[in-house]
């Protein structure tokens, strides 16, 4: 029994036991079986606390390599440590997690290449890991937050921002499809900007008759994609590829960004920490410094959403009350649909 | 001892190897590539397919088994999703 043999087979039992625990969590969140629940105070700790133990473990298991009870002590702890790392993130959280566990999977495989000997196992295994761990570190650049800060779920204290009365307070503006189809009518240039909203309504083939719609008027329309709307990387792509849409359409955010001011009509749906201002304008706020798309550059903004309760980060959105935006309350699917049998009438 | 260094560096050039090839993905395309990165690490395929041909002990060739059930899953199915997420991207004439 080598060294790299016994270490490398507490490693694969480690990370292949967090990593198989994990995923099963964040299925179950994704499908939305298992609810997020409040952040336990101690859950930071407990965690660390189970990592110690696993490596403890593992430091008995590579002493005594016939000690076989170690090596289902790890595969136990790393087996909670999953669980419990995974059921504390946060909705929003889920694109980085999901990449991470998958990289994770990959790294485990690797593990299993130096227990076995296998080169190809650790070649496969280590492109797998680094191609998670890349996906994790984009999107966390694209939400300004370092990946330990999404892992352990640490968000600023927040008691400086403005309340959602002293945002909203008398300046949201409601509207009605018909007079949103007046507003598009004769536009040059519409950005829609979808968000996770538009995915759980499955609104992207109503969105899709929406664009060849306004097309059709000779409107020019684009998509802007911001790196973490939805709960996937990429998410919103595959959405609307499935709608459909062609890929020349879909604009990465520092691609559109400087085109918001050509822009007639930016329609945000089911979008909201995206296109907060507050992430530019705010310095103390949650979300301030991260990336956005610039909607309130566009002439008028349409945001179709069913209500102004806040996004992930829980706080109210000054875009929503701008004088330039107006809301249409609906969900986004059916905000779509009557928005497009209003444009039919009108024509 | 010589072995863990060969497997060292082909770790360590393999993990630039993915680096290099990754980084020229376009974001859009980000969901199909960490499908299909996932339907890669499938590739414990081999790992299961060593273990339980080892006939060590008969848990062990019920685990090996079990793994090579589903790591097949996960080849298999992780590919057809990848290929059925990259036809929605081609270009349609």
């Amino acid at each position: 029994m080598t060294l790299q043999f016994t270490i490398a087979t507490a490693l694969s039992g480690l990370i292949g036991s967090v990593t198989l625990t994990g995923s099963f969590i964040a299925y179950g969140k994704l499908e939305g079986f298992i609810k997020d629940p409040p952040r336990l105070p101690g859950q930071q700790a407990f965690n660390i606390l189970l990592l110690l133990v696993a490596i403890g473990l593992g430091v008995w298991l590579v002493i005594d390599p016939t000690a076989v009870l170690a090596y289902w002590g790890i595969v136990l702890v790393a087996a909670i440590l999953g669980v419990s790392l995974v059921i504390g993130i946060g909705g929003a959280d889920m694109p980085v997690v999901i990449a991470l566990l998958n990289s994770y999977s990959g790294l485990a495989a690797c593990a299993t290449g130096f227990v076995l000997n296998n080169t190809v196992l650790v070649i496969t295994g280590s492109l797998v890991g680094a191609s998670g761990l890349i996906l994790s570190a984009i999107m966390c650049r694209a939400m300004n937050r370092s990946l330990t800060n999404v892992l352990f779920g640490v968000w600023v204290a927040e008691d400086t921002g403005p309340s959602a009365d002293e945002v909203y307070g008398g300046k949201v503006k409601s509207s009605s499809p018909e007079e949103l189809a007046m507003l598009l009518d004769g536009v040059g240039r519409v950005v829609i900007v979808p968000g996770f909203g538009m995915a759980v309504a499955q609104a992207q083939h109503a969105v899709r008759e929406l664009t060849n719609l306004l097309e059709a008027r000779g409107t020019e329309v684009e998509f802007a994609i911001h790196p973490v709307a939805g709960r996937m990387p990429g998410h919103m792509n595959v959405l609307l590829a499935e709608a459909d849409i062609p890929y020349e359409k879909l604009k990465e955010m520092d691609e559109i960004n400087p085109t918001f001011e050509q822009t007639d009509v930016a329609i945000v749906i089911g979008a909201n920490d995206v296109v907060n201002p507050e992430a530019r304008t705010n310095p103390s706020s949650p979300i301030a410094g991260m990336p956005i798309l610039d909607v309130l550059h566009a002439r008028s903004v349409i945001v179709v959403k069913r209500s102004l309760s806040p996004g992930f980060a829980g706080i109210p959105n000054p875009l929503f009350a701008a004088d330039n935006t107006v809301m249409l309350f609906a969900d986004a699917k059916k905000g779509m649909l009557d928005l497009i049998s209003a444009l039919k009438e009108s024509a | 001892m010589e072995n863990l260094f060969i497997f060292l560096t082909i770790f360590t050039l393999a993990m630039f190897v993915g680096f290099e090839i990754i980084t020229k993905v376009p974001p859009t395309l980000h969901t199909p590539l960490m499908s299909g990165s996932n339907a890669i690490s499938g590739i414990t395929l081999i790992g299961a397919v060593v273990a339980a041909g080892a006939g060590e002990n008969i848990l062990t060739i019920i685990l090996g088994v079990l793994s090579i059930i589903v790591a097949t899953i996960n080849v298999v199915g992780g590919f057809l999703v990848t290929n059925r997420m990259l036809a929605m991207f081609r270009k349609k004439d």
